[in-house]
């Protein structure tokens, strides 16, 4: 880099108008790919922006996801988590190699489309539910929330009646005003859950997926118990946001959504879409090189952590044209919202299935779906880790 | 069009079989990537370009 570098920024998590990114962020990425930023720490390290730059950081093995390098963009949390066996997202081959090798297998698109009777069955009870109550309704706690979590406790065979135990900790995990106190606790006491699930597995084997793991022998107790917290949290959080966010976004673009209702060969289109346009994964991911690293004429030297803004690079006027318009039908995969390189998302084309089936159910069941309360009244998910809305009251 | 899958790089994101049904698939086992069709048709060409596009693990190519 010939040019001087600007001074070093703070991570923005807050969306002026609720689905568009930061302001800030939008501005930074015209002035260039990557630029310093101000870690949680004290540490200057870098903020990537621009989607090839942010494309090829996760393709690149020279920068590292393990959790004793990261710096904490935002809160110093992240860097005060302890370690934990088997939560391989925080590893780097061939640790991570692994772990994700023993799961692939299990989430194939085939075998995800094994999956849809029973995702139909239970998107089809939630709203027969919904209706029963209504209106009006909360679509997060209703809808959005229960469906992928029945769904991923099913997957790994746990018992859906502890859903308010393991919802509540995840969700003070990714509560960015968590205390890191309050952190260890919810961990805790999620790990003692899981543990004990586990070792009961032993005695008492299903097909599920944890039984499935403990009878390949290859992982220990502890190890088993990290990846289904992995799977726990990741699985359900993220597509109940998507759910809801999405819903809350369709009813925001009528034109859209009238379109969708008349050709429903437009979801799986519209559900690329809203993962483009959403990024509900609106904090890091984030790396650390390993070494020096030159990245689009910028110099990222080693031990340094670079934060990935996906919400940028998804808007990126480079990679999709006139991308601040949401456009059902358009072309959106190649979007990063899953990430990018081998830690992209293992459950994705599980999210998929649950948002292709959950999006056109709902607005079939409910013609005159609408907000119950101004738009502007949503509270939206600035503090959390995953970005969303923190209820969504609609009526029919 | 030729296709070449290294299942070594391959991480089981499943992307290709999603992009281009016809011509990937993924292996009960472990879910790495098989070429159903080394030599994809005509019609296919363009699916398994995006695939490749698509692909995070670089783990295919074509030539
Ligand atoms: C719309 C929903 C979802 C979104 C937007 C999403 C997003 C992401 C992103 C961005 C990453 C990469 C993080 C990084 O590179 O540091 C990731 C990884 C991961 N996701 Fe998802 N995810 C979703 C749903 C799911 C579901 C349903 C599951 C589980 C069944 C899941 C399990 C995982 C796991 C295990 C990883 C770590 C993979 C690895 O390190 O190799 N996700 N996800
Ligand atoms: S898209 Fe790439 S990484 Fe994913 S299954 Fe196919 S070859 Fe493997």
């Amino acid at each position: 880099m010939t040019n001087a570098l600007p001074q070093p920024v703070t991570l923005p998590l807050s969306r002026e108008n609720r689905v568009d990114p930061p302001q800030d962020l939008r501005r930074w990425r015209e002035e260039g790919p990557l630029r310093p930023m101000l870690y949680a720490d004290g540490h200057v390290g870098w903020l990537v922006t621009g989607y090839s730059a942010v494309r090829s950081v996760l393709a690149d093995s020279r920068f590292s996801t393990r959790l004793e390098l990261l710096h904490p963009p935002i809160s110093q949390r992240l860097q005060q988590a302890k370690k934990r066996p088997g939560f391989f997202l925080r590893e780097d081959p061939p640790e991570h190699t692994r772990f994700r090798k023993l799961l692939t297998g299990q989430f194939t698109v085939r075998r995800m489309k094994q999956l849809e009777p029973r995702i139909q069955k239970i998107t089809e009870d939630r709203l027969d539910a919904m209706e029963r109550g209504g209106p009006p309704a909360d679509l997060v706690r209703d809808f959005a929330l229960p469906i992928p979590s029945l769904v991923i406790c099913e997957l790994l065979g746990v018992p859906y009646a502890d859903h308010d135990r393991f919802q509540r900790d995840s969700s003070t995990l990714l509560n960015l005003d968590t205390t890191p106190e309050q952190a260890q606790e919810a961990i805790e006491g999620l790990a003692t859950y899981l543990y004990g699930l586990v070792v009961r597995k032993r005695s008492e084997p299903d097909d599920a997926l944890i039984s499935g793991l403990v009878s390949t022998g290859e992982l220990d107790d502890t190890e088993i118990t990290g990846v289904a917290m992995l799977l726990l949290i990741a699985g359900h959080e993220t597509t109940a946001n998507m759910l809801a966010l999405g819903t809350y976004t369709l009813l925001q673009n009528p034109e859209q959504l009238a379109a969708l209702r008349e050709d429903p060969s437009l979801t799986e289109s519209t559900v690329e879409e809203l993962l483009r346009y959403l990024t509900i994964v609106h904090l890091g991911p984030v790396r650390t090189a390993l070494e020096d690293v030159e990245v689009e004429g910028y110099m990222v030297k080693a031990g340094e952590s670079v934060t990935l803004s996906l919400q940028a690079a998804n808007r990126d006027p480079e990679r999709f044209e006139d991308p601040d318009t949401l456009d059902i039908r358009r072309q959106a995969m190649g979007h990063l919202s899953f990430g990018h390189g081998i830690h992209q998302c293992l459950g994705q084309q599980l999210a998929r299935i649950e948002m292709r089936i959950g999006y056109p159910a709902l607005l079939r069941r409910f013609p005159g779906l609408r907000l119950a309360i101004p738009a502007e009244d949503v509270a939206m998910r600035s503090n959390m880790a995953i970005y969303g809305v923190h209820r969504l009251p609609v009526a029919w | 069009m030729r296709i070449k899958a290294d299942t070594e790089r391959c991480i089981g994101a499943g992307m290709c079989a999603l992009t281009a049904p016809k011509v990937f698939d993924q292996s009960e086992e472990d879910g790495t990537v098989l070429l159903l069709a080394g030599e994809p048709s005509p019609e296919d060409e363009a699916a398994v370009r995006r695939a490749v596009q698509v692909c995070p693990s670089g783990a295919l190519s074509i030539s």
